[in-house]
């Protein structure tokens, strides 16, 4: 059975139509074309779908919709502010931190909300941070040191 | 232009597409959609081996929303295959593994695909299963591929019963050498089957036009192979099908050769309709493909001092199923066998067996890990029987300068001496043993070496210059995230001497873009970067005709400069590529396209020396070497065995990006480390048992050491774009090796088996106990 939900995605509320076993990653991707938020195990293992809620981590692809009523969810979209990046996307790229991108997303927000809690991590604080996200590419180097480096710059 | 940063060869812009993957915008293939789409799902076979008797349909398209079910008798009878060509796009007459695609059902939603898909009902008479080579080989086993001996075979295989392929190679004289030894040491040694686990699972779209044409996009290694493997096995026309790629997240061989594609085209010609669909993360485990298991007798024999005289490598592959690049893989892992080193006389053979499941095939390194873990496992008992030092050894019969491969083939540049000394240093090998371990732990040190190659089959490239005298690249190359787009770009633009902002890059596509064999066998760099380097050369040559005619001298006499220009060399007479490319558009001699293509053609084998058989690929590749060292923590409580630091020295001829170097030597290192620590698919049964990721554990940060030291070295390969040779796959070889003999340093004896988990150390080091 479908049912309106009303969504706060990125600043923006729309009402989108889903059951009661709608993940938000679903939403996300197939409702409201947000598909920065990567499917990779829909089982919340590997950590791609993770998006914030009320700025704290979630696995979208184990959050149901109808659950998250009223609360401001951000995607990797609405990570940008008034279109700057934000400094863990800036570290990324200057780190060159990205090899095929698909973990990129959810290491990012993972990143990024981290940063707001430590803003002056060891590497092995950066290491127990990350270890929910699984890249496959980059053997995790960079991506540590890209978090080093935001920190180091005083942003998150 | 002087003093400005071209960022060319040797420097390390960041990727071309960086925008797009830290901002979520990069499109994936499951990003993809169309007008009017359809969502496809398979029926995977719950049964190992049988013969499909019929099929029931009618629950399926009885659920509202459906619109198409497919089964095998609905597909054409062609058969695709890399080698041997031996599989149909879906399981038609007979299943060959559980979890095999047996139907396809397209409805308006995934979700409503996906419900109608468990309702197809099909009747089988069951086969025994063959779980293994050493079951396929028994007397009386059933037979998979009851047509082996019809079937097209691209190499001179040598196959019967279940037996897809055996090869040989022989050098010198095997008695002889044993002979001739003090010490001759045998073992077996077994590697257990990897999963890829490209964070994208494998997915595809296509489209049909009012002619029946096919635009099909996927995740893919190779448009090229997309549209062979589909046209082969749909039994179409190469020209009614188009294959493009989107955004590729991760491949590692897995997305090599056909998955899903031919499924998709088939439906799509069906319903008329675009069709698209993703695979799950557990039919992504089941039913692509894997990395072999293999089984190794490795015997070695060496004098007093050390020198090897002799080895004789059999190894046994698991092909599962179908053929796919499995031939190519053990005639490969046999080239492989010996690691870098002068072994004079030398046997390495190997058969392939069909068995009742999913594909092998190829994964980065190609079988070359598996025999380096048996080959170099054995170097370090040797070294411990003679008491030397395990590098020692190695260096006593390390391949030199000049010298040629296993089978005769030649070998143009080596920088394996320099990897194996700035590795020593780098790691203080000389001082490991004063390193200390906390308490409960043991702490040890290894290293193994290894060579790889880069090259293989044909190649092309276009450059274009545009009307403003900037240019466009296309390649037909695929970016499966490694970064080709970006080195590839990169050489354009040193070999034009323009800045990199002016080469723009063309996506691949099957009707634009030369061919391309794929991206595998770490060859993007070396073999695309020499056709993107032949076809700078005559686009320089045709800039050049434009320009002794505008500047009224000898092309002789010009030369190109920084910046999009050539000038009368000695004299400040110019014409900008802007200039020239409005004349050649307009007025004279026609638009600027330079092209190149080509295909590796230096012999494998050289029949004076070595005497082979069935041998996949007459012409293989350029060698990359690399010396990896590792330090690695064990518990002794567990046996649980973490990697504390490492340092892996690698050359690759010339760096063109070295920070992307790094990437692949560090990715590959870890993904090696998941190999040789954690990663094994397991079966009950018939049925793979832990396809997800909670059941297969890939390495974590946390199971990663931060001190992974990339030590880039470049012996130039004359031939090499820049000196270029692969790195792709190198960093990987060496790693389970290296981690099985720090263990074996640290507990005092070495376990054959992958992967290393803890109780199989543990049970290693009470064994030792008792044996004390």
């Amino acid at each position: 059975m479908s049912q309106p939900v009303t969504l706060t995605v990125n600043g923006k509320t729309s009402d989108v139509s889903c059951g009661a076993t709608t993940t938000l990653l679903t939403v996300l991707r197939d409702t409201l074309a947000l598909t920065g938020s990567k499917r990779g195990c829909n089982q919340g293992v590997c950590g791609a779908c993770t998006v914030l809620v009320d700025g704290a981590p979630m696995r979208s692809c184990l959050t149901l919709a109808a659950n998250i009523e009223g609360q401001n969810i951000t995607t990797i979209e609405g990570l940008p502010e008034g279109g700057d990046l934000k400094p863990i996307q800036q570290a990324i790229i200057d780190s060159d931190a990205v090899q095929c991108g698909f973990c990129t997303s959810g290491m990012i927000l993972t990143a990024h909300e981290f940063l707001q809690r430590n803003s002056n991590p060891s590497i092995d604080e950066i290491r127990t941070a990350l270890s929910g996200n699984i890249c496959r590419c980059s053997g995790y180097r960079k991506i540590v040191d890209a978090v080093a480096l935001a920190a180091s710059r005083g942003g998150a | 232009m002087d003093g400005i940063d071209m960022q060319g060869v040797g420097s390390s812009p960041h990727r071309l597409e960086i925008m797009e993957k830290v901002t979520g915008s990069a499109e994936y293939i499951a990003d993809l959609s169309r007008p009017n789409m359809l969502h496809a799902a398979i029926t995977q076979s719950t049964v190992a081996h049988a013969k499909i008797l019929g099929y029931d349909i009618s629950d399926a398209m009885a659920v509202p929303g459906v619109v198409c079910v497919l089964t095998g008798e609905d597909f054409p009878d062609g058969r695709m295959g890399a080698f041997i060509k031996d599989e149909h796009a879906i399981a038609k007459d007979k299943i060959r593994y559980f979890g095999e695609p047996v139907a396809v059902v397209a409805a308006e939603t995934e979700a409503i695909a996906r419900e109608a898909a468990k309702r197809v009902i099909v009747k089988y008479e069951e086969l025994p299963a063959i779980l293994s080579p050493e079951e396929g080989l028994a007397e009386g086993a059933a037979i998979i591929h009851e047509d082996l001996d019809s079937y097209i075979k691209v190499f001179p295989a040598i196959s019967s019963g279940n037996m897809a392929s055996y090869t040989e190679l022989n050098e010198g004289d095997l008695e002889a050498g044993f002979a001739e030894a003090d010490l001759v040491v045998e073992g077996t040694y077994d590697t257990a089957p990897q999963a890829h686990l490209a964070i994208e699972p494998c997915g595809a779209l296509a489209d049909i036009d009012k002619q029946g044409r096919v635009t099909l996009w996927s995740a893919n290694q190779s448009v090229f192979r997309v549209q062979a493997n589909v046209c082969e096995s749909l039994m179409m026309p190469m020209g009614k099908l188009r294959c493009l790629t989107p955004r590729v997240g991760g491949g590692f061989g897995n997305k090599m050769e056909p998955h899903i594609q031919p499924l998709v085209v088939r439906m799509t010609q069906a319903t008329k309709r675009p069709v698209k669909m993703i695979l799950n993360r557990e039919e992504d485990f089941e039913c692509v493909r894997a990395r072999h298991p293999f089984k190794v007798r490795c015997k070695t024999g060496v004098k007093k001092d050390g020198t090897i005289t002799a080895r004789e490598v059999e190894v046994l592959l698991d092909c599962g199923a179908f053929g796919d690049d499995s031939p190519g893989v053990l005639g490969y892992s046999l080239l492989m066998s010996l690691g870098p080193y002068r072994i004079p006389n030398s046997k390495a053979s190997g058969k392939l067996v069909y068995t009742n499941k999913l594909r092998f095939g190829a994964f980065r390194g190609f079988g070359n890990p598996q025999v380096a873990f048996a080959g170099e496992t054995q170097l370090d008992q040797i070294a411990e029987k003679l008491g030397m030092d395990p590098l020692d050894l190695r260096q006593k019969n390390l391949i030199q300068p000049g010298d040629v491969w296993f089978g005769g083939g030649q070998v143009a540049s080596n920088g394996l001496q320099e990897c194996v000394d700035k590795a020593r240093a780098a790691s203080d090998w000389d001082n490991r043993k004063s390193r200390t371990a906390p308490k409960g732990k043991r702490r040890g040190t290894g290293v193994a070496l290894s060579a790889h190659i880069s090259g293989l089959l044909g190649t092309g490239a276009i450059i274009r210059v545009f009307e403003d005298g900037s240019v466009a690249l296309n390649t037909g190359a695929v970016d499966i995230g490694q970064g080709s787009d970006t080195v590839l770009s990169q050489m354009c633009a040193e070999a034009l001497k323009i800045p990199l902002e002016k080469v723009s890059l063309a996506s691949p596509d099957t009707d634009g873009s030369p061919y391309n064999w794929g991206t595998t066998a770490s060859r993007v760099t070396y073999t695309t970067g020499r056709a993107v380097v032949g076809a700078a050369a005559e686009v320089e040559k045709q800039l050049k005709e434009h320009a002794a005619q505008m500047l009224e001298c000898s092309e002789m006499d010009l030369e190109l400069r920084p910046g999009g220009i050539v000038g009368v060399s000695g004299s400040d007479k110019e014409v900008s590529f802007h200039q020239i490319s409005l004349r050649a558009h307009w007025a004279a001699g026609g638009p600027i396209v330079g092209h190149h293509t080509w295909v590796f053609n230096q012999p494998t084998i050289d029949p004076k020396r070595a005497v082979c058989s069935g041998i996949p690929f007459p012409q293989v590749g350029v060698f990359s070497f690399g010396c990896l060292i590792v330090d690695t923590l064990t518990d002794e409580a567990s046996g649980k065995t973490e990697v504390a630091e490492a340092w892996s020295a690698v050359d690759v001829g010339k760096a063109i990006n070295p920070s992307s170097v790094e990437g692949q030597i560090v990715g590959g290192f870890v993904q090696g480390m998941g190999f040789a620590l954690t990663e094994e698919m397991v079966w009950d049964g018939p049925k793979l048992a832990n396809p997800t990721l909670l059941d297969y554990k890939v390495p974590t940060t946390l199971d990663t050491p931060y001190n992974i030291h990339s030590i880039i070295v470049e012996a130039a390969e004359p031939d090499g774009p820049f000196g270029a040779k692969g790195a792709g796959e190198i960093g990987l070889v060496a790693v389970p090796a290296a981690i099985a003999n720090a263990i074996a340093d640290a507990i005092g004896g070495h376990v054959h088996s992958l992967p290393m988990k803890p109780e199989k150390v543990l049970n290693k080091m009470l064994e030792i106990e008792d044996a004390t």
